[in-house]
């Protein structure tokens, strides 16, 4: 049996009752959330928080909404909510690809977008897919709330903007025309950490590309945003040469880490094919194209 | 002569052999079974154990003084306090010495280094960090190959003696001379190096044991799910010089054991010497980690092999093995095989000759090579002599099943005598295979091969056939640590007709409960929901070797059937007897003794067992009841074999391999419950899947385990599993009472191969100098393939 060590524990009624307790016990509180990546670490013993703040009863930070050109997504949706999402899947057909292999169906059930964000797995797939559709990200400490883009979200390894004393409340995404997006994984197992994956987005008009979203999940000690594949595609007419080219940079740009998963060169080649697929399938989803 | 036969069709409610759910499944489903951790004795302390973090360091001090301080600690045990019991060391099944806890210094990454007894598992584990251990790193060996070297650190400097790491010396099967002279008259030659990479049978219950002593009788009551619980016992009295009347094992239900749960583990001991210095019931349980990275491992043979063959047909073998068998040498085996039955592995061929040498090797990793689902390294036979023939036929220019067909041993060559000393009981090997062609459709998959790699897809079709030795094993040939490997069986039918049977194998989820009712059904006539069949207790059980290497129903089902017609023998007398006839005079039909030409004239199993018990007359000189006894000693193995086909394709892009279709045909002579062995055909074909794709512990150079949790020990899922296509054919084992043949391990046997062939001829479609891959087959190492460096897994 595997047995973590002592901690204290409360359970969160409201946000502001969150923001309080992790306050009142500073920096070695942690919020608990699905609790599918806090707790094996603080069972393996790589976490010792000494105390938890449950904010599983939220229900407030739970839903999935469009509000005026922008989608907002509380925190505490579960894996679950934003696979079977009929309005992500009208505008962000991404998020089902990504949520169709991320973990298995008990994860998903538990798990939450804002855990996800939030534990900032370089391996993790929903911070790939944030950062290529260009999402922001609301946070609120007792200062107030102050919105973040994806770019600066990410500070390091397992490391966000939301600080100490700090809640990730709300992801937002805007609405524009034109858009098609996917998520493409190649892993070792169903269920497993993504060996690399890609998230596309596109915003098509005018038989170009308005605007291009691409990100890599475990391909670099950070989600890497590959802002030289949104360079070459923008204003380009869409074709299998430029995802060719994007698939070039990608593998040039990323920065992964020989691991159990792979070494270095596969990894690069893979990034370059899944971001060819991920780009070509968004393109044809932009352009009500697919197969 | 072998001769195949038709299984007759499962009826609707059998009485004896059919497809019947199994009884244990209510209490399964429904969350009803009774594992280790459901056990909750009175006083029950908790143990936790304290591990290396180096895989080979010096111990210059242990102080426990701030793990006692902490509340709730009752004692940590290191192996100074052991050497006063005498326990500090302990014998391995192989005859090898191993530490229970390390004093002198740490071998391997995770081994035991001292036991904390608290009073909650939270306790226990929070002591842990509180021991200071003073370590002095050492050089590290992890590579087999590199073990013998000159400079290679001497890792058991305990052992006097010992100078270098080779743990057993090279040990041989066949002949040299001929086999020397089959390679120089072979027309083809082809020689491979080939890796079974170490795994680990990862059952979902981890190790764990309750010990109970009670100061005030003496007597020892052990909870511990193991695979061989009177060996066990046999090995306490040995080991810990405790009565062996006074200590009684109940393994009750098993989550699974593959192998793993057959060798004593050091936690067990320390649970135990902590149950008697604490006179209180003492539990320990590993957690998944520690399960991983200390337990039995499997495989880990490199294996560098040859060849040939002369007119067409395969002729000659050669193989030398180096065996990386960790710290200690504990591998699992018949005591006098040190290589296991590793020299079955001329397979189901006439070679002219063939010739082996095995030689063994210390490593700085954890022990093991416990047979996992397999009848003890019989799975790196197959899967080497099954590569190589495929790697034959390629070189031949031939298709791989042809060149099978044209070398299998005919079915009148039964029994066949092998060139490394076996005798096959029964076979018809190529009716099977063609059964597997069939059911493939084996030439339009080569067609739609061809075309598909036309289009630049890659599509492989894999084949194996492999031939098993379980059942181990007949006394006058095989023991472990002296004991021989035979089973007992008990059956007591009750006055009213109903039965208990004692076994003294026990099912890990093989589905004993149902099987060996089914056994006394067939024999008796009692339907099998009146046999209620006892196991895992040493208390309740005859003595016998285990569960494990396929041996349940080759020994322990013979047993049962035997005793059951011991039974029959008694009823017949005292049927003749209510009858007022003469035994002779009397016929059976299942559940009956009748007069012959008088079939209405009879006397039911249930009549006659209320007889037995009543104060009505018996026959001259009879005891009264209906029980008999037996031991069975197996005149020989059991040689089950299947023809398997894969079909997997390999994305030419990201070099993910796709396990199409599998189609598995079992010759496991009869069978009894054919809906227990596909059960058990399906799993072992799930685990077949993960050793060739997924599944393997590596180390890096300082000896660190990269593969301490299911996040790195992939364990296959349904999704990677197709729907299998099963078939059969039927041919009886003849030295067997029910001539049926062992099965549960086969498909773990026979499926690596297949796939591995598979991905291979998949690869050839578009990477025609690839000649080998070692498993396990993970998208970068087929990626590593393609680009022309497929090297064996680390």
């Amino acid at each position: 049996m595997q047995t973590p060590a002592p901690c204290g524990y409360e359970r969160a009624t409201s946000v502001d009752g969150a923001l309080a307790a992790l306050a009142a016990h500073g920096p070695t509180a942690r919020l608990i959330a699905g609790g599918h990546s806090l707790l094996p670490m603080m069972k393996l013993r790589l976490a010792t928080p000494e105390h938890l703040v449950d904010i599983n009863d939220l229900d407030e930070l739970a839903y999935i909404e469009r509000d005026g050109d922008v989608i907002r997504i509380g925190a505490m949706t579960r894996h679950v909510e934003l696979q079977r999402s009929a309005l992500l899947a009208e505008h962000f057909a991404l998020f089902a690809d990504a949520e169709a292999v991320i973990a298995d169906p008990v994860v998903r059930n538990r798990g939450t977008i804002g855990g996800s964000l939030c534990q900032a797995d370089p391996g993790e797939d929903l911070s790939a897919v944030c950062a290529a559709i260009k999402a922001d990200v609301v946070i609120r400490g007792p200062a107030g709330e102050r919105v973040v883009s994806m770019d600066e979200f990410h500070v390091g390894p397992y490391v966000t903007a939301v600080a100490d004393g700090e809640i990730l409340t709300e992801i937002r995404v805007p609405i524009r025309p034109g858009a098609g997006s996917a998520h493409e994984k190649v892993e070792r197992r169903a269920g497993d950490f993504a060996i690399a994956a890609a998230s596309a987005a596109v915003w098509v008009g005018g038989g170009t590309f308005a605007d291009v979203g691409l990100a890599l999940a475990a391909a670099g000690p950070i989600t890497v945003d590959v802002t030289r594949v949104g360079e070459l595609l923008r204003g380009q007419p869409p074709g299998e040469e430029l995802f060719e080219a994007a698939g070039a940079i990608a593998a040039e740009d990323c920065m992964p880490m020989a691991d159990t998963r792979g070494p270095v060169d596969y990894k690069r080649h893979l990034v370059g094919v899944l971001t060819k697929r991920a780009l070509r399938r968004a393109t044809a989803r932009a352009l009500q194209q697919e197969a | 002569m072998a001769t195949t036969v038709e299984q007759p069709a499962s009826p609707e409610r059998p009485i004896g052999f059919g497809r019947l759910r199994r009884k244990e499944d209510a209490r399964f489903i429904r969350g009803q079974g009774t594992y280790l951790d459901d056990i909750r004795l009175p006083g029950m302390l908790h143990g936790a154990i304290l591990r290396s973090p180096f895989a080979h360091a010096k111990i210059n001090s242990i102080d426990t003084s701030k793990a006692l301080e902490l509340d709730g600690v009752a004692a940590v045990v290191t192996a100074k306090d052991l050497e006063t019991l005498g326990l500090a060391w302990m014998p391995t099944i192989s005859y090898d010495t191993q530490a229970v806890l390390a004093g002198d210094k740490v071998r391997f990454q995770g081994q035991e280094v001292a036991f904390v007894i608290a009073t909650d598992e939270y306790v226990a584990r929070d002591a842990l960090p509180l021991i200071e251990v003073d370590y002095e790193p050492l050089p590290v060996v992890v590579d087999a190959r590199k073990a013998l070297d000159p400079d290679a650190p001497l890792i058991r400097d305990d052992k006097p003696g010992q100078v270098d790491n080779l743990a057993t010396p090279t040990w041989e099967a066949g002949d040299e001379e001929a086999a020397d002279r089959a390679f120089a008259e072979a027309d083809v030659v082809v020689t491979r190096d080939i890796m079974y990479p170490r795994c680990h049978p990862a059952p979902m219950e981890t190790c764990g044991m309750i010990a109970d002593f009670d100061p005030k009788t003496g007597q020892l009551d052990i909870y511990n799910g193991n695979q061989a619980p009177h060996v066990h016992r046999t090995v306490y009295a040995h080991v810990a010089g405790l009565p062996e009347h006074m200590i009684r094992i109940m393994c009750n239900d098993i989550g699974g054991g593959f192998g793993n749960k057959v060798p004593v583990y050091p936690g067990y001991v320390c649970t135990i010497a902590a149950s008697i210095v604490a006179g209180a019931p003492v539990k320990w349980i590993e957690d998944r980690s520690e399960h991983l990275t200390s337990t039995g491992f499997a495989r880990d043979y490199n294996m560098h092999a040859s060849i040939c063959a002369k007119d067409g047909r395969i002729t000659g073998l050669e193989v030398d093995v180096i065996a990386d068998h960790g710290a200690w040498d504990s591998t699992a085996q018949p005591t006098k095989f040190p290589a296991g039955f590793f020299h079955i592995c001329s397979g189901s061929y006439t070679l002219d000759a063939s010739h082996v040498k095995v030689k063994a090797v210390y490593t700085n990793k954890a022990a093991g090579g416990v047979a996992y689902r397999c009848s003890f390294r019989i799975t790196e036979a197959v899967y080497m002599v099954e590569r190589m023939v495929d790697a034959l036929a390629t070189e031949m220019g031939v298709d791989p099943i042809e060149l099978r067909m044209r070398s299998f041993i005919a079915p009148e060559q039964f029994p066949y005598e092998t060139t490394t000393g076996w005798t096959y009981d029964s076979g018809n090997y190529a009716e099977t295979m063609k059964v597997a062609m069939e059911i493939a459709d084996y030439e339009e998959l080569r067609r739609e091969q061809a075309a598909k790699k036309e289009r630049g897809e890659l599509m492989g079709i894999g084949v194996a056939f492999f031939t098993e030795g379980v059942g181990a094993g007949p006394r006058k040939h095989m023991d472990i640590l002296g004991m021989s490997m035979n089973d007992g069986a008990d059956l007591r039918v009750h006055p009213s007709g109903k039965a208990v049977v004692s076994i003294s194998c026990q099912t890990q989820g093989q589905g004993h409960e149902t099987t060996f009712a089914q056994i006394v059904a067939e024999e008796l006539g009692i339907p099998p929901e009146d046999i209620e069949v006892r196991h895992g207790d040493t208390d309740k059980s005859p003595y016998g070797l285990g569960t494990y290497g396929s041996r349940s129903t080759p020994v322990s089902g013979a047993a049962v059937s035997l005793v059951s017609r011991k039974v029959r023998d008694k009823a017949r007398l005292i049927a003749a007897t209510m009858l007022e006839t003469r035994p002779e005079d009397l016929a059976w039909e299942k559940g009956r003794w009748f007069v012959k030409g008088d079939p209405e004239q009879g006397a039911t199993i249930e009549d006659i067992a209320l007889r037995a018990y009543s104060g009505e007359e018996l026959p001259a000189g009879m005891e009264g009841g209906l029980d008999a006894q037996i031991v069975y000693d197996p005149p020989n193995l059991t040689y089950p074999y299947g023809a398997y086909i894969c079909v997997v394709d390999i994305d030419p892009e990201t070099a993910q391999v796709k396990v199409r279709r599998f189609i598995a045909v079992d010759d496991c002579g009869v069978r009894i419950n054919p809906m227990i062995v596909d059960g058990q055909i399906h799993g072992g074909l799930a685990e077949g899947i993960g050793i060739a794709l997924m599944e393997l512990i590596s180390f890096d150079s300082e000896g660190n385990c990269l593969n301490s949790s299911f996040m790195d020990y992939l364990i296959p899922t349904a999704m990677e599993c197709p729907e299998f296509e099963l078939g059969m054919t039927v041919t009886p084992c003849p030295h067997h009472p029910l001539g049926a043949k062992g099965v549960g391990e086969s498909p773990n046997v026979g499926s690596p191969p297949a796939i591995v062939n598979a991905v291979i001829d998949a690869l050839r479609q578009g990477y025609p100098e690839v000649d080998h891959i070692d498993m396990p087959c993970t998208p970068d190492r087929v990626w590593a393939a393609m680009q022309g460096r497929a090297e064996p897994p680390q």
